[in-house]
């Protein structure tokens, strides 16, 4: 499988999931943010960092660079989509995700081994874990806190499309523990915590972020 | 040259830790009296020639596309004129 990996100007964390994606058993393809290609990768990453300085909203500009045109076109063809971190701010921008993302609730920016529970495993990111998973992974951000009008919420959890939940305190304010979501389809998913930063014991969290690049079951699709 | 101003505000129901924070800042100067502090942002943007309907509309395209994010902002445009 070919995973790309879009390098934004401000991207911090694009070597850190390159790396996952090998770990995970697949080509890491490095995308470019200024090209309109994405060289037939089979999923895209959009890694966490500080794209464009954080200038004007979080991910507000990275949303219009070249790239994401083609990134937005694959995702509605159902191309596998990970955004973490500022990948997940981008997406919620870019409109392939409802909500967005705002500053913490305490003001803080966070580092944290973070638990959470993974609830959704019928996207081609979770299918490694089991429904109801507990797992332990990096948290670092600024600007983490998910919103979205009641309305949305209560669609998001009656459909399914909540991918990760926070436990214990809820680090960032963000509504109803929410970690991560999904598109409808489930091919795009945004989650705020960061396993590319859980994949190796030598540093981090352990491992509990590597089962996001296995892609197990778009392996067995593409090549059925 | 005419001055077009988008004044962008987080909406009513959204959360504003920064404006917080500021309304927590001030009692701790001495001032009192004020209930709540919400931030925003304004962005004061020069425009070429008349300020016609059409630039205004122009303008409020800009504002729902990039300048706010509708799902958590608000904004409001206005002309300054001899600004």
């Amino acid at each position: 499988m070919k995973v790309g990996v879009v390098t934004f100007p401000g991207s911090l964390d694009d070597v850190d999931a390159q790396r996952a994606v090998r770990l995970g058993g697949h080509e890491a393809v490095a995308l470019w943010h200024g090209d309109h290609n994405l060289q037939g990768v089979d999923a895209v990453v959009l890694p966490g960092g500080f794209s464009y300085g954080d200038y004007l909203r979080c991910g507000a500009i990275s949303r219009f660079s070249p790239v994401m045109t083609e990134v937005v076109e694959a995702a509605g063809r159902g191309m596998p989509v990970l955004g973490i971190c500022n990948g997940f701010q981008i997406l919620c921008e870019s409109h392939l995700l409802p909500g967005a993302l705002v500053r913490n609730q305490r003001q803080k920016f966070l580092c944290l081994d973070q638990r959470l529970r993974i609830e959704r495993t019928d996207t081609p990111w979770t299918a490694a874990y089991a429904e109801g998973q507990e797992v332990v992974i990096a948290l670092k951000n600024g600007e983490g806190s998910f919103v979205a009008d009641t309305e949305t919420l209560d669609r998001l959890e009656g459909e399914g499309q909540v991918v990760a939940r926070y436990l214990g305190e809820n680090p960032n304010g963000s509504l109803r523990d929410i970690a991560g979501v999904s598109n409808e389809r489930g091919n795009v998913v945004g989650l705020m915590p960061h396993p590319e930063h859980s994949v190796e014991e030598l540093c981090g969290t352990g491992t509990d972020g590597l089962g996001f690049f296995a892609l197990a079951t778009l392996a067995a699709e593409v090549f059925a | 040259m005419p001055r077009v101003v988008v004044d962008v505000m987080p909406k009513p129901e959204i959360l504003d830790p920064q404006g917080k924070a500021v309304l927590g800042a001030l009692p701790r100067l001495g001032f009192s009296g004020v209930s709540d502090v919400r931030q925003g942002k304004r962005f004061e943007l020069e425009v070429e020639g008349e300020v016609t309907d059409e630039v205004v509309a122009q303008v409020e395209k800009m504002a729902g596309t990039l300048l706010s994010n509708p799902v958590i902002e608000n904004y409001v445009v206005r002309v300054e004129q001899d600004a």
